[in-house]
């Protein structure tokens, strides 16, 4: 063991280093580290921000206490100013399993009525977003005039404008899952218009001369080369859109009053100061974002394989 | 691959013509009452008129540098204002109901004449929450993505976690923040903090990363310490994707900072202004605190751009021009 160059095949030499070794060089445990790091910020976060107002508390409660008793208390506030991880946990333990699905207290019917509005618009923004790609490569005019609009209309904070949509639409007697679609929509089709654009131009000028010299036409092109070259390009924007649909709905669900979805959850919580509420929305929206930009992946590698595309 | 360039180059002064004129005889028009199908069909020659003098713009083989620059502007300038004349003459000639849509014309006189109401809720969301949480936010993320840069543990285990988080619906912790912070600004500010601050971290991340690992042997080779080669080669290199986050928060702040006002604010601020309007049905007042927000996210885009071009002038992607 003391030589400087150990036998590389010696049995045994370094097992348990190596195991070591491969844990640090994939990602998982640097990730729990952080997690865990986290985790204890936030803990000890809870104990600072509640610090104040539970110790009145139990001052006015009269009972003498120990610092301890004040650690602990912080951890289990009624109202916390910010409520522990696992208060957190058990507001959504009771708000999904022990209330029916389909009632107005399940967090579950919240989730289920913010996922179908993003849906719809991440629909809806998809296609617009192909289509205007589409429109763009084949149109000199269209590139010229359009394009400056389309990087122009992000740059419009167009969330402000969700409570009009709202409201115009709602007098137009269009109500419920349409108007929140429609913020979902204008969100989520410039990722895909971009990204598409750059796929359907990422074929080389060696494939295109090819596809000429079959005299293809352009509906041949685009089916045979274009869209097949702009699926990796589709995906990627994809995933980036669904998580802007999510926000759409979110935010949309803010303005209308507030009936149902995880928007209406916070701005409940928020009026009536039940905080883990607010977290527990904010906990099921993010689990939401994440599952949705992981079954945007899984459909990408399983498509990618499909087309013999190396992902 | 386009048509053949002589069918469009024909003319382009006469659809200009045909244009400006019809949308003249058309505005007057709109003041005359009585409107019948020849102002509807007079509308769609204005409409197709422009889109040919488009065509003709976008197709004229430009050799001068910058007679081309100045075509890249007034193609889409042209666009835009074909669409303003639509809208003008859609909303008045078919009498839509102002609070659905109200025409152009209208709202530049809602703007024009509450100038002094939209400037302080500017000043109070732009000036104060916006300016404030984005620079808190960025440079947060920028300094600790470069502290995280020196230890690999870290990176590996922040940047899934970062990129996880830029795809969070982020917004969600307004009301958060306003229960801790307070009605006014501060509380905004702290919105736009937390929403700009992931994305800065991992693209500077990402931007630490992309310099070549021939520049860094040579660095090496020069005997340059840790320190040396990030201000010389890495931090140059990362410049684009540093420029990249902070343009994506340029527009992640005004929206952070209208959103969190929907959840409580002083009398003052664009979210405040747009919601109260809304609900008074003034939507000639909503469109005109829109039109300050487009402007005021529009010139930061573009000052970042311009600034961005200064600075990474040595980039391959600005070579061609």
């Amino acid at each position: 063991m003391a030589t400087l160059n150990p036998p590389l095949a010696a049995p045994g030499s370094g097992v348990g280093r190596s195991v070591l070794r491969r844990l640090g060089e994939s990602s998982a445990l640097p990730i729990l580290a952080v997690v865990a790091v986290l985790i204890l910020v936030w803990y000890a976060g809870a104990v600072l921000l509640n610090w104040q107002t539970e110790g009145d508390r139990l001052v006015s409660a009269g009972a003498p206490y120990t610092g301890l008793d004040h650690v602990l208390a912080t951890w289990s506030a009624k109202r916390p100013v910010l409520p522990a991880p696992h208060q957190i946990a058990v507001e959504l333990w009771t708000s999904i399993a022990t209330v029916r699905p389909t009632s107005p207290r399940s967090l579950l019917f919240h989730a289920w009525v913010t996922l179908s509005s993003t849906l719809v618009g991440f629909a809806i923004g998809t296609g617009l977003g192909i289509l205007l790609a589409v429109g763009i490569v084949h149109s000199r005019v269209l590139d010229k005039s359009l394009m400056p609009w389309i990087i122009a209309s992000q740059t419009v904070p167009i969330l402000a404008v969700a409570p009009m949509v709202i409201v115009v639409l709602g007098n137009l007697q269009i109500t419920g899952l349409l108007p929140k679609a429609v913020i979902s929509t204008y969100l989520s089709f410039f990722p895909v218009t971009v990204g598409m654009l750059k796929g359907l131009r990422s074929p080389d000028v060696m494939h295109l001369d090819l596809m000429h010299t079959y005299s293809a036409s352009r509906a041949q092109i685009l089916g045979k080369l274009r869209l097949p070259a702009a699926l990796p390009f589709l995906f990627a924007s994809m995933k980036v859109a669904i998580a802007a649909a999510l926000v759409g709905a979110i935010v949309a669900e803010l303005p209308t009053g507030a009936v149902a979805g995880l928007g209406a959850r916070l701005l409940a919580g928020s009026y009536y100061g039940q905080t883990a509420m607010i977290w527990a929305a904010l906990v099921a929206a993010s689990v939401m974002a994440g599952l949705l930009v992981w079954i945007v992946g899984r459909a990408e590698q399983i498509v990618l394989r499909r087309t013999g595309g190396r992902a | 691959m386009t048509g053949p360039a002589l069918s469009v180059r024909r003319r382009p002064w006469l659809s200009a013509a045909v244009a400006v004129g019809g949308a003249a005889v058309l505005l007057g028009w709109l003041g005359n009452g009585a409107l019948g199908a020849a102002f509807w069909v007079l509308t769609l020659l204005v409409w197709l008129a422009a889109w040919r003098l488009a065509a003709q713009l976008a197709e004229m083989p430009l050799r001068a540098r910058s007679a081309a620059r100045i075509r890249d502007v007034a193609v889409p300038l042209l666009f835009g204002l074909t669409l303003l004349l639509l809208w003008e003459l859609l909303t008045r000639g078919l009498a839509v109901p102002r609070i659905l849509l109200p025409p152009p014309s209208e709202i530049a006189a809602t703007f024009a004449a509450s100038l002094p109401i939209l400037w302080a809720d500017f000043a109070q969301t732009f000036l104060k929450a916006v300016l404030a949480g984005y620079v808190l936010g960025c440079g947060a993320g920028f300094l600790v993505a470069l502290l995280v840069d020196r230890s690999p543990f870290l990176k590996r285990g922040l940047l899934p976690i970062g990129n996880l988080v830029s795809a969070l619906p982020v917004v969600g912790i307004a009301p958060v923040m306003v229960m801790w912070f307070g009605f006014d600004w501060p509380s905004k500010a702290a919105v736009v903090v937390v929403m700009t601050f992931f994305p800065m971290l991992v693209n500077t991340l990402a931007g630490l990363d992309a310099a070549g690992a021939m520049e860094r042997d040579l660095m090496r080779t020069y005997a340059a310490g840790h320190g040396a080669t990030l201000v010389k080669l890495r931090l140059p290199a990362a410049l684009p994707f540093v420029f990249n986050a902070l343009k994506i928060n340029s527009t992640l702040a005004l929206i952070g900072a209208i959103v969190a006002e929907f959840f409580g604010t002083p009398i003052v601020g664009m979210g405040f202004r747009i919601s109260v309007e809304m609900g008074r049905m003034n939507t000639d007042m909503v469109w005109a605190e829109i039109w300050v927000a487009a402007l005021a996210g529009s010139l930061s885009y573009g000052l970042l751009s311009v600034v961005e071009r200064l600075s990474t002038f040595w980039h391959p992607s600005y070579r061609k021009r």
